[in-house]
């Protein structure tokens, strides 16, 4: 085995780095030098981020165990860029009274389970893959449970931990049934195997419950909505944006890859699960209350589109597909920046509280209005092309219904997107949230977030590079 | 720079000054908000003069004053501009309506600021939409007009506001998204195999390669689509309750600019595009419009709201348009613009004015007013032009425009056409009824209300802004042929298309 094969793993092994300072930090560091733990966080992640942006071309290492490609590596910046977003916004959770003395391993952890993620993304080898998809579900739970002192983060982290090892449990049975027929584990072993019989049938769908879960696709998101409420709002809004990103993207490789010849058979499971999925969770999401529940139906209903962008098997799909989660990933972590830094500063989570905000807090009510209209597509804000690039590419191999149930979807989910709108703007409100100023990162995090949503669209450039590197089936 | 990409960069500039500026700063807000919409106008008018240069200058190109860039180049989508006759008039009478409206809220009781911040986004999405020659960006432009609505009613609206707007808002957005399952479905076939695929709509109407068996799926898609907009039956009914919630200047800008949106995208998308299924199809359409026109008219008898009236008269004018779009042919199309036109100014007229009579007495009730003539002389006689013009007298817009129209529509000679005109003639006796009706309630016989006595007249940005668009109405009343030489021009290729 050659060290060289080192070399092509720059993300991981940066990464890797930046847990490790982190760890040594944490543990090392003085009280007083403790203070200092978030933004010497960001500034490492923000170097590493800057690291994965240096081009890197397609690679196979370890005898194909690992294999490096161009658009997973713009994943994998989108995602660790996600993660300093989300780290950004956590400071103010970090600080408080019962959670400061473990500050330190909330960005270890979180890191871990990025390196987790990267290691799906870059996998070769259904045992890689699963190896990355459990160390980025374990630690995941113990992020859940961060308040522990709260019984609805305990509980949550338990539903979470229940329902994840029952997923991966079948999708590990499922990759077992794959390793009988086909005899390899391997990427570049399997499809020529595939020929359709009921075992690998069975095989594909136990396989596909893993990701199921990890993404939320309906049935398999009944944790998504309790484990969602209870987390920390920062975990929350990781969960809701890097781990399903990650997923997303993971399934649709997996799919164009190594399931390709079962494409028939693949595209009517998700057929049915992308309408199963916008439906149920768009019906579910009008009637919340809490923010956080509200917003967990919003991400299973956003998973549902993010999937219009791998059934349709084509290079566009890949395009719109991660340029899907990149703008998804700044609306939703613009929301949930204002959610948590509402949370913390008034401990208000119902919408209701969020009436008449936009007296009070007009900037916050601005942005959350961005995000909001960003969710739901309406131009000029990016959520509104990466719907119609997804929508183009369903389109393109003739999905024209499955389109059309997903729009008429998006007026249900215009419909809920408003309804904090008009609780924001239009809603009168006795006891207001009080006015206040958020800290440094938070807005510099959130003017992020904003002008993203506000420019990733007009500039075409974003989407054209996404897609000089995708490919189809 | 290309003189059409300023009508979508004067709002944009007015909109981030407005950002800029400080919202208890009235005085600053006011002089950016006028100088923006009187820019607007300027260059309309500008453009309409540039217009006719060209063509008496012997330019018989499609579409005029064109510019293109690469926007998005995987899926060939184009920031495309380009008018011919049509959008120009259409964008003339957006600047008037533009103009006018902010001048009539000059007067807002709060968040001024904000109030104009989402007009102009509004207006973006109108200018940009009528110069678009590329679908993604007409698409665009059509959303962007959509979602100011939601806030504009819901904040500053009356009566039942939430409801009208969510109410508006969804059922726009349903229409929406019709449009676009039928935009992907022509995208997807603007051209023969081995060319590329493309977005611009000369193009796709020059290479005409779309089946005709797809043609009957995506052509109603995208008629319904815009024709939601344009209040088609039976989906006008967001239309009274937004209407009559919306705060004034939105109503005239709605009523008066975005309905309009419908019926330009029915003509430059759907039947220019699709025109085999436009012949076979238009029946259902016409059964359909024809039930607006009169329906809307009925309608409009028996309510008491000002407002209310006004917004089922516009359902049926607004389905006069689109049941003359459908005769497809030259004489009604024609008329179909120009109604397009003279309701739009027509409408703005009304809606100001019971904007302002609103202000005054508080009520917009027809029965908890009367005698206002004696008061407020001005208001009360513009209301009465407006009437009549809306009636169809001769030398107001309205009758040039409703003459067009049931002449075209005659000219189809077939059992179906006749029976559906005659019946949407009838409407201009019911339009009568209840244009009388109002007006004779409201300016004359006695005075109901004791209060009413002290109401004052019209002041100063009041007049202006009426007087502003009873010109422009009465221009087309008694200048109307240069009006239908524009348009007649303009309508070649489409009736080119529809020959086949």
């Amino acid at each position: 085995m050659g060290y060289a094969n080192f070399l092509y793993m720059k993300e991981e092994l940066s990464l890797v780095a930046v847990i490790v300072i982190l760890l040594l930090y944490d543990i090392f560091g003085s009280q007083k030098s403790l203070r200092y733990f978030q933004p010497v966080a960001c500034v490492l992640l923000l170097v590493h981020t800057l690291v994965n942006l240096l081009p890197s071309g397609e690679a196979v290492a370890f005898g194909g165990m690992y294999h490096n490609t161009p658009i997973g590596n713009i994943v994998k910046s989108i995602l660790s860029f996600g993660t300093l977003l989300v780290f950004m916004q956590a400071g103010n959770w970090l600080q408080s009274e019962k959670i400061i003395i473990r500050r330190g391993e909330f960005y270890v952890v979180t890191l871990s389970t990025l390196l987790g993620m990267y290691f799906m993304i870059s996998a070769g080898h259904f045992l890689m893959y699963f190896i990355g998809i459990e160390l980025a579900s374990i630690p995941t739970a113990t992020l859940v449970a961060y308040d522990k002192y709260r019984n609805k983060s305990a509980e949550a982290a338990a539903k979470y931990i229940l329902s994840a090892v029952f997923a991966s449990g079948l999708s590990l049975y499922g990759l077992s049934l794959i390793y009988g027929t086909t005899g390899s584990l391997y990427f570049t072993d399997v499809p020529a195997k595939l020929d359709g019989s009921p075992i690998q049938l069975m095989a594909f769908a136990f396989f596909f419950v893993g990701l199921g879960f990890k993404l939320s696709l309906v049935p398999f998101h009944q944790w998504t909505p309790d484990t969602y409420e209870g987390a920390p709002t920062s975990v929350t809004a990781y969960l809701s944006v890097i781990s399903k990103g990650s997923a997303a993207f993971v399934l649709m490789a997996l799919l164009f890859k190594v399931f390709a010849p079962l494409v028939k058979e693949w595209q009517a499971i998700l057929y049915g699960i992308i309408i199963l999925t916008i439906t149920l969770a768009n019906i579910f999401a009008i009637r919340q209350q809490n923010i956080k529940r509200f917003f967990a139906y919003s991400s299973i209903s956003q998973a549902g589109y993010i999937m219009l962008g791998v059934i349709g098997g084509n290079a566009l799909g890949m395009t719109g597909l991660v340029y899907y989660v990149l703008v998804y990933m700044l609306s939703n972590l613009a929301a949930f920046g204002v959610i948590s830094i509402v949370e913390h500063r008034s401990g208000k989570v119902t919408i209701d509280d969020y009436n008449g905000l936009y007296a009070t807090n007009p900037r916050l009510s601005v942005v959350m209005m961005l995000a909001l209209f960003s969710l739901a597509g309406i131009p000029p804000f990016a959520g509104f092309f990466s719907k119609f690039f997804i929508f183009a590419a369903a389109a393109e191999q003739g999905f024209y219904v499955l389109v059309f149930i997903a729009l008429l979807n998006t007026i249900i989910s215009l419909y809920y997107y408003l309804r904090i709108v008009k609780a924001m703007f239009i809603n009168k409100s006795d006891a207001p949230i009080a006015g206040f100023t958020s800290d440094a990162y938070t807005r510099v995090s959130l003017l992020v977030c904003s002008l993203g949503i506000l420019l990733l669209g007009i500039a075409s450039c974003v989407y054209e590079n996404i897609g000089r590197f995708s490919f189809g089936m | 720079m290309n003189i059409l990409s300023l009508f979508v960069l004067i709002p944009v500039l007015t909109l981030c000054g407005l950002l800029l500026c400080k919202g208890d700063n009235i005085r600053q807000i006011r002089t950016i908000v006028a100088t923006g919409a009187s820019l607007l106008l300027v260059l309309a008018v500008g453009l309409v003069i540039a217009f006719l240069n060209e063509r008496a200058g012997g330019n018989n190109a499609d579409m005029l004053f064109t510019a293109n860039a690469v926007w998005y180049e995987p899926l060939n989508i184009h920031y495309s501009v380009g008018v011919d006759g049509i959008s120009v008039l259409m964008l003339l009478l957006s600047a008037i309506i533009v103009f006018t409206g902010t001048f009539a809220s000059w007067k807002m009781p709060f968040q001024q600021k904000e109030y104009f911040i989402w007009f102009y986004l509004l207006s973006v999405g109108v200018f940009g939409f009528f110069i678009s020659l590329d679908l993604f960006t007409m698409f665009m432009f059509y959303e962007v007009a959509l979602i100011p609505m939601y806030l504009l009613i819901g904040v500053w609206g009356s009566g039942k506001k939430e409801y009208a707007a969510m109410k508006l808002t969804l059922m726009l957005m349903g229409g929406s998204a019709l449009l676009l399952v039928g935009i992907l479905g022509i995208y997807f076939h603007s051209a023969g195999a081995g060319s590329p695929l493309t977005m611009n709509i000369t193009e796709i109407a020059k290479s005409s390669v779309m089946p005709v068996e797809l043609q009957r799926w995506f052509f109603p898609l995208t008629f319904i689509g815009f024709g939601v907009l344009g209040a088609l039956f039976p989906f006008h009914t967001w239309s009274p309750d937004g209407h009559a919630s919306a705060p004034t200047a939105v109503s005239m800008l709605h009523a008066g600019v975005l309905m309009k949106l419908g019926g330009y995208g029915c003509f430059r998308v759907a039947i220019f595009l699709m025109p085999e299924a436009a012949r076979e199809l238009s029946w259902i359409f016409i059964i359909l419009t024809g039930v607006s026109v009169v329906y809307g008219a009925y309608s409009a008898i028996v309510q008491t709201d000002l407002k209310y009236i006004n917004a089922y008269s516009s359902v049926s004018h607004c389905g006069l348009v689109l049941f003359a779009i459908l005769m497809l042919n030259q004489t009604a199309m024609t008329g179909a613009v120009l109604q397009m036109l003279s309701h739009g100014l027509m409408t703005a007229l009304f809606f100001a004015l019971i904007g302002m009579i609103y202000g005054r007495t508080h009520t917009r009730d027809i029965r908890e007013m009367g005698g206002l003539m004696k008061v407020i002389p001005f208001l009360g006689a513009c209301y009465v032009i407006a009437g009549l013009a809306s009636l169809g007298l001769p030398g107001l817009s309205g009758f040039v425009a409703e003459m067009s129209v049931f002449v075209g529509a005659f000219q189809e000679t077939d059992t179906f056409h006749r029976i559906f005109t005659i019946i949407a003639c009838t409407s201009i006796v019911i339009t009568a009824v209840y244009i009388l009706r109002v007006v004779g309630k409201l300016l004359y016989g006695g005075i109901v209300n004791e209060h009413h006595l002290e109401l004052t007249d019209a002041v100063w940005y009041e007049r202006f802004s009426v007087i502003v668009l009873i010109v422009a109405i009465a221009g087309i009343g008694l200048a109307p042929l240069w009006l239908s030489n524009v348009i007649q021009d303009s309508l070649v290729p489409v009736l080119n298309q529809l020959n086949f």
